[in-house]
């Protein structure tokens, strides 16, 4: 029955959640023409890493069940640090290459 | 498991809400549409982080994601020309779309087939001051590399879009 399956919120749950948005993640990733739309996918598969993380450190057994949101604030950081330099290099690259089309972006091919 | 009603309805709106923005991000054909799409569903991550009791992750994500990436986002959207926004795929949807669909299927599976060592503790209290004290005592070092971190990436934004003299682009 879905009401009983749905009527409380199970580590399950949240685990499954965090699934789908790291698999729309990596298939923007994967699929996206443009440079931008492949970072988006990159932040949204490490939003689903927090979800994850953050869900183990609520309802899972732990000495110290706050260092899953330790470590969550640390990914948020290095994520920050990530989109920055990321959207710096597409503008660069947009600079010298007039695109950031990633099929156009193949000065390694003869 | 959470069984305070409230809390239960709010978990599954903000996840429908989290998952169809992140569809509408692959769906849209207009760039800057995506990265609105992609804000929305930062926000909902952060209402499900209030779901599981972090508070202060959770601005946290609204701070940096929904404020600082999204708006870092749009300008980047906003530097390339009209012609570079749309938000198509590359022939390579397919194997993605099947990898992506392989992915979820292993992660469902491992979720319902493992036998979690479920603690049924009560929500955590106001976790900010506990962080603090956990950032400064066990986990300094890895909070001052962190800064060290953020400052390298400071500086080389900075460098690689500083235009170069005598370039005229």
């Amino acid at each position: 029955m879905p009401e009983m399956l749905l009527a409380s919120v199970k580590l399950e749950h949240v685990l499954i959640l965090g699934g789908w948005l790291f698999a729309i993640g990596l298939f923007l990733a994967l699929s996206k023409r443009n440079a931008i739309g492949i970072l988006m996918g990159v932040e949204l598969m490490l939003n689903a890493v927090n979800v994850t993380l953050l869900a183990f450190s609520r309802f899972v057994v732990s000495p110290r069940p706050l260092d899953g949101q330790v470590f969550a604030v640390f990914v948020i950081t290095v994520a920050a640090a990530e989109a920055a330099v990321a959207l710096a290099l597409a503008v660069a690259v947009y600079r010298h290459r007039q695109t950031v089309n990633i099929d156009e972006i193949d000065l390694l091919r003869w | 498991m959470i069984n305070d009603t409230g809390i239960v309805v709010a978990f599954w709106v903000l996840a429908v809400t989290t998952v169809g923005c992140a569809l509408m991000v692959v769906a849209v054909r207009e760039l800057i549409h995506a990265v609105l799409f992609l804000a929305l569903s930062f926000v909902g991550v952060a209402g499900i982080y209030i779901v599981l009791s972090a508070d202060f992750v959770a601005v946290v994500q609204v701070l940096i994601y929904a404020g600082a990436v999204a708006v870092l986002m749009t300008f980047a959207v906003m530097l390339t020309p009209a012609a570079d926004r749309r938000n198509s795929e590359t022939g390579f949807w397919l194997p993605a779309a099947v990898l992506a669909g392989l992915v979820l299927v292993v992660i469902v599976f491992v979720a319902y087939d493992t036998s979690w060592n479920l603690s049924g503790r009560a929500a955590f209290p106001a976790t900010a001051a506990s962080l603090g004290e956990a950032f400064l005592k066990p986990y300094v070092v890895p909070f001052e590399v962190a800064s060290v971190l953020l400052m390298t990436a400071m500086v080389g934004a900075i460098v690689l879009t500083k235009e170069e003299e005598g370039d005229d682009a």
